[in-house]
């Protein structure tokens, strides 16, 4: 059969390969998404002491340790069996928030918004995050570097460190920080506010006031009916630090709400063959393939999960733009992927307004950090959102606080299902027999994933940001018939 | 120094095999610097940041590109084959963070088989798996042949692989260090600065963390270790002089001492100091110097403060250590 090789895809979490074959008419067939790394951090991060864990797992992820760190840390104080105390919730939550506002920025400006902003068949060399600064004005290059900075430099304050923090122990915090820290915190979440609404008018204007855009989001080449799920607090607003997984099925019905322990009733992974990623999926429903649907036990966890598993954002400023949000888009659930980056900048405003009302919080410069664990350690689960989804991470111990055990379900994993989906969609409405594929319509494919935003996106901040493909079409023999590229 | 091929500005390249992504970011915050190497430089291969693929590179004459900074560690063919490549296009191939170096945390996988790996990873209680399916390097699907890397049974460092002309360590490198780098570089290849000698360790300091740390220290003798969780840490004084295994004298400094000016000990990211030929042999006999006990049985129970010494002492240069890896790892005979 002949087939299409998309190898290697770039800028997302490690390396990827995408294969699509063609029927002998010219019509797509089928497509296959294949994850070709494994480092086996289960295996390794056991017999270790489980306060080192949060520690080793942040090198799952460079771009996104401070996922690993905080669910990490939670898994240990549960394994310990001790509560940290309300400043050491703080700090991290705190810590979290900054490095939100971080990443979501990243991928709008350089990766994902260029495609909007600059059209999905612009041409290639204004089509990345130069295209995007020369048309909206040097001053906004300007407030991107700087939200990147101010939450780095928070981070720092914090974690200790800028690229994978180690200052979340089991029971809390190894330190905490200073009146004049909060101070300047402050100052740079008040900034991150403005920011946020600056940018999500910024995506009213270009986006949503362009009828062809909007009719680009509401195609249906992006859309999949599945289940959702999202970190909820306990009035069921967006939380990314704490609470309950809820989850959503395609009509919209709220089916339940775990606790981070119950998550096996809940999740479960399967193996395949040809690729070394697993593909998680709702367990209650089951695993029924590549298919959406109420049947299909395929879930989604992004921002528009995030947004469409809960009832609203804790924070007035979101709240509006939530509200906005389902009302221009016809009500809840929103099935249309490329949503995912209206509900990443909502996100983005919810991360800076719970920045600054952390900062302010009292008890924040408080130096009641942490709490000595008393009890022997077991077992414990933590959870946490990070940017591209729910995040699990499971460890057991012996009496000595030695993992025995360890379980990850990692935020991008979750979406493997979904983006492969999105993947095939997008490659059997685009590539029809007789069709030229050309660069716009390798772009129009590459669209399909980068809205859940591969965790390597992040790192494209200064950079042209796109993803870089090639394609190769071969005839049934295997031999290239033509290579197309995109540079920029 | 050449590498221009007449064509104007030098080739720069960066490339990632088994790692995580920080060491690119270190490399992004390293800020404005990123205008110099993009002024003196011409980037033709950097995965995460431009569009030249594999057999762009694989198309370049031989060492056509000046310098080539290399992170992540060996662990598949696919690691192994781009080693291979950029070795041969490049003039300078550096050995980039902890990964490349020393093979970094992901090596403490050197201590299993890949068959206990495989039986971890795809039979974890949130796996249903019934029939044991275990990723292949080729399988054929109905509408033809799929093919993934090769998983290799142990983890290496680069230099295990081919040969590197420079070092320059941490998980990840900090961005200070990066940036001087890039200076020298730079300035070598104006002809105001020389190269220093092949196989030097670049971007890092040449004593230890301790040096670096301002913890008080007084003369270390414990009598327990302890972890940090079950104490209230004196902000002030050395973690090692409290009881908490902290790996600043064994670590090479260049990191300003971040994570015990934070209240976290030193984890080891940067590498054996200068002189040490072994990281978890050199940190031992720290260890063991300030265990204040000529009693055997006490020292036993001092010892077992440490419950996991293979992880503490190798958490980060295991495939670079004299050891390597287990047995059962090195000749794949199940666990």
């Amino acid at each position: 059969m002949e087939r299409i090789s998309i190898d290697p895809i770039t800028r997302l979490e490690g390396h990827g390969k995408i294969e699509i074959f063609l029927t002998p008419e010219g019509d797509v067939a089928n497509t296959y998404f294949q994850v070709p790394e494994l480092r086996g951090f289960e295996r390794f991060c056991v017999g270790r002491p489980v306060e080192e864990v949060p520690v080793l797992t942040n090198r799952i992820c460079g771009v996104c340790p401070e996922a690993h760190h905080m669910a990490g840390a939670k898994a240990a104080d549960a394994v310990y069996h001790v509560d940290p105390p309300r400043t050491a919730k703080l700090l991290r939550e705190l810590l979290y928030s900054a490095f939100f506002v971080t990443d979501h920025t990243t991928h709008f400006y350089a990766l994902g918004g260029p495609d909007f902003v600059m059209g999905p068949d612009a041409p290639v060399a204004e089509r990345n995050i130069l295209g995007v600064i020369h048309k909206v004005g040097l001053e906004i290059g300007g407030k991107v570097i700087q939200a990147r900075k101010y939450g780095h430099t928070i981070i720092e304050m914090i974690g200790g460190r800028k690229i994978h923090p180690c200052t979340s122990i089991p029971g809390g915090q190894t330190k905490g920080i200073t009146e004049e820290q909060r101070q300047e915190i402050e100052k740079m979440g008040r900034w991150a506010v403005e920011f946020g609404q600056f940018s999500l008018k910024l995506f009213n204007d270009i986006v949503l006031g362009n009828q062809a855009y909007l009719d680009l989001i509401l195609a249906d080449t992006y859309t999949h009916k599945t289940y959702y799920i999202g970190l909820v607090d306990e009035n069921n607003k967006v939380n990314f630090y704490d609470g309950k997984v809820s989850v959503v099925a395609p009509d919209g019905e709220r089916i339940g709400k775990y606790a981070p322990s119950e998550y096996t009733d809940w999740i479960a992974e399967r193996v395949e063959p040809w690729t070394y990623l697993k593909f998680p999926y709702l367990k209650k429903v089951g695993w029924k393939g590549f298919v959406d649907g109420k049947d299909s036990g395929v879930y989604c966890a992004t921002p528009l999960s995030r947004l469409n598993a809960a009832d609203g954002m804790a924070t007035p400023l979101a709240q509006e733009e939530y509200e906005r949000f389902f009302s221009t888009l016809g009500g809840k659930p929103v099935h249309q992927r490329l949503a995912t980056h209206w509900a990443r900048l909502i996100e983005l405003l919810y991360a800076a307004e719970r920045l600054v009302e952390l900062a302010t919080d009292p008890e924040i410069t408080s130096d009641n950090y942490h709490t000595i664990p008393t009890e022997t350690p077991t077992e414990g689960v933590g959870i946490v959102e990070a940017p591209r989804g729910t995040l699990t991470h499971h460890y057991w111990t012996d009496e000595r606080g030695v993992t025995t055990k360890v379980n990850l379900v990692v935020g991008t994993t979750n979406n493997y299902a979904p983006i492969s989906m999105s993947i095939k969609k997008a490659a059997q409405t685009l590539i029809k027999k007789g069709t030229v594929v050309n660069e716009g319509l390798l772009n129009m494919i590459e669209m399909a994933f980068r809205l859940y935003d591969p965790c390597l996106s992040c790192a494209t901040h200064s950079l042209p940001g796109k993803m870089p493909l090639e394609v190769t079409i071969r005839d049934a023999d295997g031999n290239p018939v033509e290579v197309l590229k995109q540079f920029c | 120094m050449s590498g221009n091929n007449g064509s104007g500005k030098p080739k720069f390249a960066m490339y990632w095999a088994a790692s995580c992504g920080g060491c690119e970011i270190a490399v992004l915050n390293i800020h404005e610097k990123i205008l110099d190497v993009d002024a003196n430089f011409e980037v033709v291969f950097w995965p995460v940041a431009m569009d030249a693929k594999y057999k762009d590179v694989e198309a370049m004459p031989d060492g056509s590109i000046l310098l080539t900074l290399f992170n992540g560690a060996i662990r598949n063919s696919e690691n192994k084959h781009m080693a291979e490549v950029l070795r041969k296009k490049s003039q300078i191939l550096v050995a980039f963070g902890s990964c490349a170096n020393e093979g970094c945390m992901p090596a403490l996988a050197n201590l299993s088989s890949k068959q206990d790996l495989y039986d971890t990873v795809y039979d974890t209680i949130s796996t249903e798996n019934p029939d044991g399916v275990r990723p292949q390097t080729k399988w054929e699907v109905p509408e033809g042949e799929l093919e993934i890397p090769e998983f290799y049974p142990v983890v290496r460092t680069l230099d295990q692989v081919v040969p590197v002309d420079y070092y320059i360590p941490g998980c990840p490198p900090e961005s200070h260090q990066i940036a001087a780098v890039i200076d020298l570089v730079i300035q070598v290849l104006q002809g105001k600065a020389e190269l220093p000698p092949a196989g030097s360790v670049i971007g890092a300091g040449t004593s230890t963390v301790c040096d670096e740390c301002e913890r008080t220290r007084n003369i270390k003798h414990i009598k327990e270790f302890t972890r940090i969780q079950n104490i209230e840490v004196d902000p002030e004084l050395c973690l090692l002089e409290q009881g908490i295994l902290c790996s600043g004298p064994a670590t090479r400094s260049g990191c300003n001492a971040l994570c015990p000016q934070a209240g976290a000990p030193c984890i080891g990211c940067y590498g054996p100091a200068d002189d040490a030929l072994d990281f978890g042999a050199r940190l031992m006999s720290a260890v063991a110097s300030v265990i204040d006990s000529k009693d055997p049985e006490e020292i036993d129970r001092i010892l077992d403060g440490i419950p996991d010494p293979a992880g503490s002492f190798y958490r980060f240069n295991l495939a670079g250590s004299l050891l390597r890896a287990s047995k059962s790892a090195w000749f794949g005979n199940g666990k």
